[in-house]
This record gives structure tokens, sequence and C-alpha cells, in this order.
């Protein structure tokens, strides 16, 4: 199960944060700052796994973690998810708002929040993994946005 | 009340704050004006506001009075009303608070909405932050909808039936005979959540499992399918077809295989079938990229986890040496994660990926410390002499914090396995050379017995051991030894001539000049200080030449800072002086402990150490 999903930059400024159990607002934000000082002492050249922060549960859950010019994308994970497959769903994910936003950069992830967490949610629910097939997921989401427009317009 | 901005408009004057107190009073500000918006009637802005809040609410800043007004939005007709409502039930709302029951009953509308996307908001604010309660209720509705005909919905609804039964273990039964079915689905996302399902009801229910086991060879039919489908319509990506054993490309495929590894890892049941199934998946994957990959590693993982065949082993352990020689370090580190697991049960097949493993020590990277890890598993008899040579090669180039870790671990291997009591006593000092600081303080004293007990060597190690000194005063440990050493076989040391190594003059006044270094030098402690005047004293009774220079050195530490030395060369100038005729009872061979003297609060002149058998009437 993924415990939680977020993404922040290089100076630990949240973009994103999904938490797929109750946290308390301090305990969220506290979790993405320890996550934040774990990720961003790693260098280049070690793995992309590590073991969470005493906060999101210590040692049974691992953080899967990629490194995107500016943003980290974090994934909190526990044992039951195969570490090589979060890492293909996280390129997955950046793929994806690649193409829904037209080579993303963090000024889109800034100003549109909630279209990440659309995109977001068609590719993980619960905690589980729903959908990794991206032309898929776009066509989800391509619907879903035709009929907000088509309610916007009279 | 100031009027409210349009949410891009919002992040613009947040960033543009320039300190954490103008950020503060710019979402203060939005806040109220947001909260004033929410009290009055319904007007078109409702949903940016809520997402205003939610942006405030992911920088950290209180939120919870948009909890009402995300109940509100939900119960709303339209689709993007709804859509932050939900977004905002699932950031703000938890089972804690009494808002979240008011749902309820617009989940249960929107389950049954005509529109499916409706629907799967619903069943993903369901997934998400469900209560035990809330699960309760909207079971039923949630069972009706995995035999729905949407398979858009239907893999919703199972991952949002796995979140249930979490939440509702006795729900496991109501969904059981619905997860079977959904095993002959063909559309992969279906069958992704029908296998989560099914995992999920297995690990709560053993009766489960014992049904589930039972459909094993079914799962291994589909597994076939997806390993030998040449071809298919919705997920093909070329668009040629090989009747051959073309493994298909889509990314579906290989979690859908991974998973099925995982059911069938968990009701542990192996048959031909299944053999057959994995060695095929194992050596037809592509594994240039990362989802091969995992969907090897899982086949892997299945292999060593059922009781499989011998052959079947050592061709899984086989894969993770491959592994060990990709270029992408996370496949090296998983690799050697798995190998560490199993060298205990697999040791011969793992023995024979020892050359890639000790060659992974050569890494920068974090596996390093689990290729030590294994390559100290690994050490044997047969191999000791050359495992050593590289075990020291890294001790040489090891990152600071795995030295103690590997020091211990090469004294551990040297002890068992050591071919020879020279070869022993050589690789104890060339780690005491290398890594002397990070050794622990039982090594000392430990090479000193081994010493003691190699009564042949005494002559070869004290020369080594004299000339380390000379080459480096400042690991502690080795000059220790060192000093025992030359205050215990001084005479062999003096006496130039040694089988073992190129003889060497040494004059008394060269051991003592070496032994007065150590003594004032500001990088010896107090401990290793210790060692230096008692070895001092002990080459009295050893040298006939340099006796008064002795007693200088001696009565110079009589008034020396440090406490115990000072105490120390008391009694030894005591020694000198009153109890001359004892002072030859220093030459039996005494253990470091036996040095350590008096506490305080006992009067100086009881020498607790010299051996009262050879004590002589006064």
């Amino acid at each position: 199960m993924i415990k939680a999903i977020l993404i922040f930059n290089n100076h630990g400024k949240p973009r994103l944060s999904k938490f797929y159990e109750h946290y308390s607002e301090d305990t969220e934000q506290q979790i993405i700052r320890e996550t934040f000082h774990l990720v961003s002492k790693r260098d280049e050249n070690v793995c992309n796994f590590l073991e969470g922060g005493m906060l999101i549960g210590g040692s049974d859950y691992r953080l899967i973690y990629r490194h995107y010019a500016t943003l980290y994308f974090v994934f909190c994970v526990d044992s039951s998810e195969s570490e090589l497959g979060i890492l293909d769903l996280i390129q997955v994910f950046v793929e994806t708002l690649d193409k829904c936003f037209e080579n993303v950069c963090e000024l889109d992830l800034i100003f549109h929040v909630d279209k990440v967490h659309n995109i977001l949610a068609e590719m993980v629910m619960g905690g589980m993994v729903l959908e990794t097939n991206m032309n898929e997921i776009i066509t989800q989401v391509d619907s879903q946005n035709k009929m907000e427009k088509s309610e916007q317009s009279p | 009340m100031s009027p409210s901005v349009p949410l891009q408009e919002m992040i613009r004057a947040i960033r543009s704050a320039r300190t954490q107190c103008e950020e503060r009073g710019v979402i203060q500000r939005e806040c109220a004006a947001i909260r004033a918006q929410f009290r009055q009637a319904d007007n078109g802005g409702r949903s940016h506001n809520l997402a205003k809040l939610l942006y405030v609410h992911m920088l950290g800043y209180p939120a919870h009075f948009g909890q009402m007004e995300c109940v509100r939005m939900i119960a709303s007709p339209r689709y993007s009303e709804k859509r932050v409502g939900y977004l905002g039930a699932m950031m703000l709302l938890d089972e804690k608070q009494d808002a979240s029951l008011l749902i309820t009953n617009s989940i249960k509308n929107d389950l049954a909405h005509s529109n499916q996307y409706v629907q799967s908001l619903a069943l993903c604010t369901l997934a998400c932050m469900g209560s035990a309660e809330m699960c309760r209720d909207l079971a039923p509705e949630i069972d009706r909808l995995l035999r729905a005909s949407n398979s858009y919905i239907k893999k919703k609804a199972a991952l949002c039936a796995v979140h249930i039964v979490r939440k509702v273990h006795e729900l496991g039964e109501l969904f059981a005979p619905a997860a079977r079915s959904l095993l002959s689905e063909k559309n992969h996302g279906v069958l992704h959540g029908a296998v989560v399902l099914i995992i999920e009801l297995c690990e709560r229910n053993p009766e489960t499992l014992e049904r589930f086991r039972k459909t094993v060879p079914d799962l291994v039919q589909i597994m076939k399918g997806l390993v030998l489908s040449g071809y298919s319509p919705e997920h093909d990506v070329a668009g040629i077809s090989d009747p051959f054993l073309q493994v298909s490309t889509d990314p579906w495929a290989h979690i859908d295989k991974s998973y099925l590894c995982s059911i069938i890892k968990k009701t542990k049941k192996t048959c031909t079938n299944i053999r057959d199934i994995l060695s095929v998946v194992a050596t037809n994957t592509d594994s240039t990229k990362t989802v091969g990959n995992a969907v090897l590693y899982e086949t892997v993982l299945t292999v060593l986890d059922i009781k499989s065949e011998s052959g079947l082993r050592v061709l899984a352990v086989n894969i993770l040496g491959r592994f060990l020689l990709n270029n992408d370090r996370n496949i090296r580190y998983i690799a050697m994660t798995s190998l560490q697991k199993i060298v205990g049960t697999d040791h011969n097949a793992v023995q024979r990926h020892r050359g890639t493993i000790v060659d992974c020590l050569k890494d920068q990277d974090a596996s390093v410390n689990r290729a030590l890890e294994l390559s100290l598993a690994l050490v044997s008899a047969s191999n000791i002499r050359s495992m050593m040579k590289e075990l020291l090669l890294f001790l040489s180039s090891c990152p600071p914090e795995l030295r103690a870790h590997a020091a211990s671990g090469i004294f551990n291997a040297a002890e068992r396995y050591a071919p020879s009591q020279r070869w022993h006593i050589d690789t104890m000092l060339h780690v005491l050379i290398t890594a002397g600081g990070d050794v622990r303080d039982e090594t000392v004293p430990n090479l000193i017995q081994l010493i003691t007990n190699a009564s042949e060597l005494h002559c070869y190690t004290v020369h080594k051991l004299y000339r380390a000194l000379l080459a480096d005063i400042s690991q502690q440990s080795l000059v220790q030894v060192a000093c025992w050493c030359i205050g215990e076989y001084g005479d062999l040391l003096l006496r130039g001539d040694c089988q073992e190594t190129e003889p060497v003059q040494v004059t008394e006044d060269d051991a003592l000049d070496a032994l007065e270094t150590v003594l004032q030098s500001h990088m010896s402690s107090p401990a290793t200080r210790g060692f230096a005047l008692t070895a001092t004293m002990k080459l009295s009774t050893r040298i006939t030449d340099n006796v008064d220079r002795i007693r200088s050195i001696v009565s110079i530490y009589g008034s020396c800072i440090d406490v115990e030395l000072q105490q120390r060369a008391v009694e030894y100038n005591a020694l000198f002086k009153k109890y001359d005729h004892m002072r030859y009872a220093m030459k039996k061979s005494t253990c470091p402990q036996g040095e350590l003297l008096l506490p305080p609060q006992q009067p100086a002149n009881q020498v607790r150490y010299v051996d009262t058998k050879s004590r002589p009437g006064r």
C-alpha cells in the first residue's frame, strides 16, 4: 500500500501532498519536512530507495523517490509494493503530466494543483495502484475535463 | 469585505510575498474573504473558493472551516463543484470528524449516478477516507458495482472493496464471490483490481485462502495467456503479432504478472504448471526496461518463496546474479538485498556469484554495505585467503561509516577460518594499521591473547610490531599492542636475529626511544601512555645498560597530571627504591588486564598484579 505521495521542490516547498492515511495537519507538515530532509541529503549516484522517517512509520516503510529538475517525487510505500514497480509508476506519472500540460515544469504544478490531483486520482486510489497505462489515464482525464467545461459554457 | 480573487491570482500573490510574515498576511486576508464567501448564498465562484482553501491547506495553514463547504459542494448537482468538494473531503475530512458522516448519503446517491465519472468520484473518496460505518453502509452498493458492466467502474469498485475489507474484515465474505468471477475479465485494469482484492481477502481470512488455493491453476492459465499472448488488440503497441513466445509489451501485463506471482507466493502452492510458467517468464522477459525487471524480480521472489525445486531456484539466483551486473544501481541494490536474504538457505548457489558480489565492493553507492554483508557471509575455509585479500583492500578505501563493521567482520572471519597463526596475526595487524581507530575495544586484549598463544611467533611478532610502531604512532590500538609486545618480548627484540623476517639491529636505546616517543606524543591517549609506561618498566628487567634511563623516565611521570599515570609511576618508583628485588616479578608474562592498577582508594604499596607465589619474603 502507498501511504503518501509527496512532491516538493529543491527547497522543501510542497507542491502536492496526498496522504492515504489520516494524519493531523501538523503531522502532515512535519512528515513533509522530514521527508525532504531525508531525500535532499541523498547523493546523485545512490539508489532511489531509502527507509522512511520516524513519523511516517520507520523502517517498515520505504521512500521511493525520483528527482526531476527542481522537483522531488516521493512515494512512501510499505513492503507489499514492488520497489521497481513504484519507480516505474513515478515515471509514468511524470510522463502523463508532461502529456497533459505540454512540457510540464514546476510552475504548471504550482498553478494547477487541482488538475494534478485529478490526474493522480486516475492512477492511485485508496493507496493502491489503479492504472498504469498512460493513454488510458489521459483519455479519462480528458473526458472529465470536457465534462467540466461543458457545464461552464451556457 | 474584500473581493476574493481567482485561484491563480492568489497563488501569484502568495509567491510574491518576500517574507514568511508577508505570506501569512496574504493568506489570512484570503482566508477571511473565503470564509465570508462561504457564508453567502450560492454564487458562481464556489468551486474556486474551495480550491483556494485547499491550496492554502497544502502549504500548512489551517483550513478546517472549509469542511462544511465540502459537504455542501459534494451535494451540488454540478460536476465541477462535486469534483472540488470530493477533493476537499479527502484532504480535510477524516473519520474522526462528524462532518464525514454527513457525506455518506451523498456518496450513496452518487454511487448510483448515471454518469460514470460521478460514480468514480464517489468510489475514490470512499476508498480514500471511508470510515468503518460508511463502509458498512455502502458495502452492498460496492458489491453491486463489482458486477456492473462498465470496466472503468469495475476496476475502481474492486480497489474500493479492498479498502472496505481493510476497515471491516467481516465484509470480506461479501466480496469473495464477485472477486472470483472478476478473474475471468479480459480488461487488464479490472483483472488487476480483482487480483489485489483476492490478495487482501486471503490475507484476512484463512478459509478464503483455502478456497482460492484451488484457483491457482486458473491463475497460472491466466499468466500463461499473458506471457504467451502474441496479439492483443486494445493493448497492442507495434501492431505486430508474433505466434511464438512474444511477451506482451503492455505495462499492464507486467503488473498483472507480478501480482499473480504474489498470489502464488501467498498460497504457497506449487505444481508443474507453475514451474513451467515461472521459468518461461524468467527467460523471456525483456529486461531492458524497468518494468520488465520488476516482473523478473517478482518472479524470482516467488520462486524463492514457494517450495520450488533446486533447478528453478538456481535459475532464480542466476537472474539475481545478472542483476548485479546491471548498470542501474537500483537493480543492483534490490538484487543484493534478495541475495542477502537467501544466502543462508541457498549458500552454494550464491557462492557461484561471489566474484560479482566482491566486485560490487568497489562501488561507490549505498549497495556497498550490503555487498559487505554478503561477502562476509560467503567467506569459507576454502576461499579465506582470496576473500581476505579483497576485504582488506576494501577496508583501505571504504567509507568511514562502514569501517567498524568491516573490521569486526574481518576479525570474525579470520578467527573462524585462519589457515595459520602467522596469517591470523598478519591479518589482524594489517587491520590495525589500516583502520585501528575504528576497531572495538576488546580487539587489543584479544590480539594480545592470540600473540601470547603463538609462542613460536613471538620473535617475528615483536619485530613486526616494532617496525609498525616506528612507522606510525597514531593508531591507538596498534600502539598499545606494540608497546605491550616490546615490554613483554623486549629481550627477543634486542637479540636481533629472527628466522621469519629480515634481521634488524635494535639497541636498548632504540627500544627506549620508541617507547618514550609514545609517552611524549600528544596523539597518545592516557590508556596508551599507561601501556607504554608499563612496557618501559618491564624492559628494566630485560635490559642491562639503561636501567638508570628507565628510572628517570618513570620518576618524571611521578608528577604527571594524569592521575592514573602518576599512580603507576609512583608505584614503579617504589619498586625501584624499596622493593627492587620484587621488580623481577615483572618478568612473568602478564596479560593486559593484570596490568590494571588498583582503584584509587587502596594504598599505593600493594602492587596486586605480582604473583604471590613469587613474592620473596621480607
